[in-house]
């Protein structure tokens, strides 16, 4: 099975991320996904910045892909997103149908996490467009992804996103300048103070979502180590682990320590539990609410 | 890449503008279609549309029924069915899109590709009108449903300003159809998984947010605790009004800033006041949200919302808003409170 790194969801500055994507070269992961989905506004890296990072990355010998905004709400949203779409070194990743109507019978492309295909007949229409890979929604449970595994396209591969706190919402609003008490076009730029994003709890204290600009993630650490062999049994091609500001080159590890066989899924766990910066869960995997936390079930 | 289709004014001027008003209910569709309603919509009792409601929706004779009663008025009828058709069993899904041509409906109003295609296959001739759900924010997503499946309309996900919902009219031969009133919802529809992580549940899945089986009430010494799942949503101080424990409208503490809507304050959007610039910029109808409330409701912002319009296809330049209008519908207002929401860009 492969691996692949999501692209990064927060804002992190721009020698932050180089120095990041360095050490991701010389990682095991085979697959890695670049540049901005979340806000239009962020320019700490511009698409010639990216590709310089792209292209170091694949003379390292790993497969690039440019992924898409996810939220295409301007007119120079979209243009960016055509600047994406026509640029034709590198494979993209379509987070919204704007880019797949300008990638379908241009070039081999990855329908996105965001696309909702939950069911065969969106999936045959999404090969046929030209989609080589796709990642499954993340509410999908592992017993609908096996379903689909039956009827799969010939020629497409299934990614599902398998660490990381999951991106569950994309808004109108920023929840970050909006926290800051600043409106949404002059927020400066103050999420690149949160290289986790900015933790919401209840009135009791328990951690819920990670507020990061437009985007609301979980605050548990959505990962399925422990469930790797059920991942496996069903044909599940590519893992995608999405970055975190710290110990990020470790987490790559165990979950390459695991798909060699070196370490057991549960000794990973454990050792993955002090890496994270919330709670653990899976329960998408297992169809429950996601932020439960099941055991493992071998299939 | 086709290059994108223009529409001039002129065309965009002679569109008629649609009041299309929420039918929860055979009462609430005779309410919205006597008040003045173009097209109530409506879904099946499932989880085939969006708004699963315990107690709500239509069966199959209720849907003839309210067919025939919209019809003999001149009104429309549009059938949602508007969630993910789920791997295991897609065929409820594929069955309510068979119903809808049965019972004569006008429109449905789908999200799902593959449903699309379905219903573009077997009946070419129903008319399709791309769902909220569907997540379409831009003139490329529209165009592609468009040349894809042959999308009559779209209806906008609420995350637009005005500005940019001119620029996807201008762009696309597609009726443009937007929010005007009702619960505000500031996700991207059909990008939300708020509700199935903290219950299982989502619109995409289930055709609900936040659904009542898992909220609890309960009064403690703190004061009335609203659940959902288990999870704190709200807390309601004695004599503050407790609202429905939506997850994304409660008070939660984020850094040093304690209790405040992080997310989303209980208010309603209200566009009246923009029916001039939306009418001008060629957007052909306008929604009202609500298919979870009462006919009465459904009767007094119908009559409103007719009333506005009317006015303004008369008047266009001397439109003003009536505080009698707006003073009606903030009494149906969530929290008694409105808001232009994305259509306004300094809103927070």
């Amino acid at each position: 099975m492969k691996l692949s790194l999501g692209p990064v969801q927060y804002y992190w500055p721009r020698d932050v991320l180089l120095r990041f994507y360095k050490e991701v070269a010389a990682s095991p992961v085979d697959i890695v996904y670049l540049g901005e989905v979340v806000c239009s506004r962020r320019h700490e890296m511009r698409l010639p910045d990216w590709i310089e990072v792209a292209q170091r990355l694949r003379e390292a010998g790993k497969e690039v892909v440019l992924s898409t905004q996810v939220l295409l709400e301007s007119g120079s949203d979209v243009a960016s997103m055509h600047r994406i779409a026509e640029q034709e070194e590198f494979q993209v990743e379509a987070n919204d149908m704007g880019a797949v109507r300008c990638l379908s019978g241009k070039a081999p492309f990855v329908a996105g996490p965001h696309l909702n295909l939950y069911n065969a007949d969106s999936l045959q229409w999404m090969a046929g467009l030209g989609a080589r890979r796709w990642v499954a929604p993340l509410e999908m449970k592992r017993t609908d992804l096996a379903v689909l595994q039956q009827s799969r396209p010939p020629g497409l591969q299934t990614e599902v996103f398998a660490f990381g706190r999951l991106p569950l919402a994309f808004s109108a609003r920023c929840f970050t300048a909006r926290h800051h008490n600043l409106p949404k076009d002059d927020c400066r730029f103050s999420c690149i103070a949160d290289p986790d994003g900015m933790l919401l709890s209840t009135r009791e204290g328990e951690p819920f979502l990670v507020l990061n600009g437009i985007q609301t993630q979980s605050a548990r650490v959505h990962s399925l180590l422990r469930d790797f062999e059920s991942a496996a049994a069903i044909g599940v091609d590519v893992l995608r682990l999405s970055p975190q500001a710290k110990s990020m080159m470790d987490v790559i590890g165990l979950f390459d320590e695991v798909r060699r066989g070196t370490r057991s899924p549960e000794d990973a766990d454990r050792q993955l539990r002090a890496l994270l910066p919330g709670a653990e869960c899976n329960g998408y995997w297992h169809g429950r609410a996601g932020l439960e936390n099941a055991a493992a079930e071998a299939r | 890449m086709s290059p994108a289709p223009t529409v001039t004014d002129s065309a965009a001027a002679a569109r008629p503008f649609e009041l299309v008003c929420p039918a929860g209910s055979l009462p609430a569709l005779r309410q919205a279609v006597d008040h003045g309603a173009n097209c109530v919509y409506l879904g099946l009792r499932d989880a085939t549309n969006a708004r699963n409601f315990a107690g709500l929706n239509f069966d199959e004779a209720a849907i003839a029924a309210g067919v025939s009663y919209a019809h003999s008025s001149g009104c429309k009828v549009l059938m949602a069915i508007n969630t993910y058709p789920q791997a295991a069993d897609p065929k409820p899904w594929h069955n309510a899109i068979d119903r809808a041509v049965d019972l004569g409906v006008d429109a449905v109003i789908m999200a799902d590709p593959g449903l699309m295609r379905y219903a573009a296959a077997k009946h070419p001739r129903l008319r399709l009108h791309l769902s909220v759900q569907g997540s379409a924010t831009n003139y490329e997503a529209i165009n592609f449903y468009h040349e894809q499946f042959g999308i009559q309309r779209a209806v906008l996900p609420r995350v637009l300003s005005l500005e940019q919902v001119r620029q996807v009219v201008d762009r696309t031969p597609v009726e443009i159809e937007v929010f005007g009133f009702g619960s505000l919802c500031v996700m991207v529809e059909g990008r939300c998984a708020l509700s199935s992580y903290v219950t299982g549940e989502s619109p995409n899945t289930h055709g609900v947010c936040s659904p009542a089986k898992y909220v609890r009430w309960q009064e403690t010494p703190a004061g009335l605790e609203a659940r959902l799942g288990g999870l704190l949503i709200d807390r309601y101080a004695p004599g503050e009004k407790a609202g429905y424990p939506t997850l994304c409208k409660g008070r939660f503490d984020v850094g040093d800033e304690q209790s405040y809507y992080a997310v989303e304050e209980p208010t309603s959007l209200n566009t009246l006041e923009l029916l001039p610039q939306l009418m001008k910029m060629g957007v052909c109808a306008v929604k009202i949200e609500g298919r979870q409330r009462s006919p009465a409701y459904v009767a007094q912002v119908t009559k409103v919302w007719r009333e506005a319009i009317d006015h303004c296809l008369r008047e266009q330049h001397r439109y003003a808003v009536k505080t009698g209008w707006m003073a009606q519908l903030d009494q149906l207002a969530e929290g008694q409170q409105h808001t232009l929401g994305a259509y306004h860009r300094p809103w927070k």
